[in-house]
């Protein structure tokens, strides 16, 4: 039993580490700052989960568990609040995104904010 | 008052677990501090059917449980597509309508859009979400109204 | 696997940190900081498990909150004052700041 946990907790571990390094990575190569929000969003929900439930598995007595779950928790609420908090004040402030051309353009008489990006399509951003 | 019961036991909870000694002085301690933030939350307004959500208690695990599907899901895609490049990836932003009636509903809505890796809610204006997503087809999913049509089952 | 744990995150943390430093715009920045702190949560929570004392897990618990304090901080801030480019944020703060008062 001891060594089937060990082995979780270890399984658990690497492949967290492993999408700890590939959010990192996606922050770095991402072309502009909303695709690059995509790659945190990966290192937040899933390698924030695996590593701590790979510590959960080799916790000595229950009220680490309970600690652990809760620093798990508040991390996804916390996460999509301030990810969305980020998002909008960009979008105000006018960041426009890189959007793909192979996509169809998007009609949209809803809003006057989204016409208005999709205008802006197929030009790669010039800081990289 | 059901409001201030349940935030009084959820504190109550949250303080027992996490403190780990249970003296008498530790726990009067735990009880006055209990007392003051239900005050405060009182003084500002803030207890009501929105920040306790009650009604919701019996349903939210089953939504829980098919979103987390849905995150490890997406997450694949999304690293997949981080170590293939910049060349696999198709941006795309549009809006998403969503058809809850409650304002919880939207945020929960809106929520769940964030939290799923690739997809982002950048505005909520009425019932139009702006979605940013890393790609199409990721928006194609949330158009065909599967998690719509859970987050609506969940209202009431 | 603790150990190796530990160094991912650590590397993790230094390409955040180049992201910050290069990063274009201010959004970048406050969006490598985010990032950062998330991995202070679980470097802090690691470390517990590698020294031995998981009493460390309620820092944890408190630097999450304090994440989520600061980037709303910011944010407010950036849209009280508009600073869109760090290039010119002095001046325009400045001007601002004499409207106010």
């Amino acid at each position: 039993m001891d060594t089937a946990l060990s082995i979780g907790s270890a399984i658990c571990l690497l492949l967290g580490s492993f999408l700890c390094l590939t959010g990192g990575i996606g922050i770095l190569r991402f072309p502009d700052f909303y695709t690059r929000m995509h790659a945190v969003s990966v290192s937040e929900t899933s390698a924030a989960g695996m590593i701590l439930i790979g510590l959960m598995l080799q916790s000595p007595d229950g009220i680490v568990v309970i600690k652990l779950v809760m620093i798990l928790l508040m991390v996804l609420f916390i996460s999509p609040a301030s990810s969305h908090a980020l998002a909008q004040s960009a979008m105000r402030h006018g960041l426009k995104p890189w959007l793909s051309t192979t996509v169809p353009a998007i009609k949209n008489k809803h809003n006057e904010t989204a016409s208005d990006i999709t205008s802006d399509k197929g030009v790669p951003p010039s800081n990289l | 008052m059901i409001h201030t019961l349940y935030l009084s036991l959820t504190l109550a909870a949250f303080w027992l677990l996490n403190s780990g000694h249970y003296s008498p002085l530790i726990l009067s301690l735990g009880a006055i501090s209990i007392a003051f933030v239900v005050y405060l939350a009182h003084k500002m307004d803030v207890v009501d059917h929105e920040a306790q959500p009650v009604h919701l208690t019996l349903k939210l695990p089953g939504y829980y449980f098919w979103l987390t599907q849905q995150i490890i899901l997406a997450n694949i895609s999304v690293v997949k597509h981080i170590w293939l490049g910049n060349k696999t990836i198709t941006p795309t932003m549009t809006t998403v309508k969503s058809s809850q009636k409650t304002d919880m509903g939207k945020v929960i809505y809106a929520n769940s859009i964030t939290l799923t890796p690739g997809t982002i809610a950048v505005d909520l204006i009425g019932d139009q979400i702006i979605v940013h997503s890393l790609l199409s087809e990721n928006i194609e999913a949330l158009k065909a109204g599967e998690m719509d049509r859970r987050v609506r089952q969940l209202e009431h | 696997m603790l150990i190796a744990a530990t160094i991912a995150i650590i590397i993790v943390m230094i390409l955040a940190i180049i992201r910050g430093v290069i990063g274009p715009t201010l959004y970048d920045r406050i969006l490598a900081v985010n990032m950062f702190s998330t991995k202070t949560v679980l470097l802090i929570a690691l470390l517990g498990f590698v020294m031995g004392r998981p009493d460390f897990l309620d820092i944890a618990m408190v630097y999450a909150l304090i994440n989520f304090v600061s980037v709303i901080a910011v944010l407010h801030f950036s849209n009280d004052f508009e600073f869109r480019s760090s290039a010119h944020s002095d001046a325009k703060e400045s001007k601002s700041m004499e409207e106010d008062s």
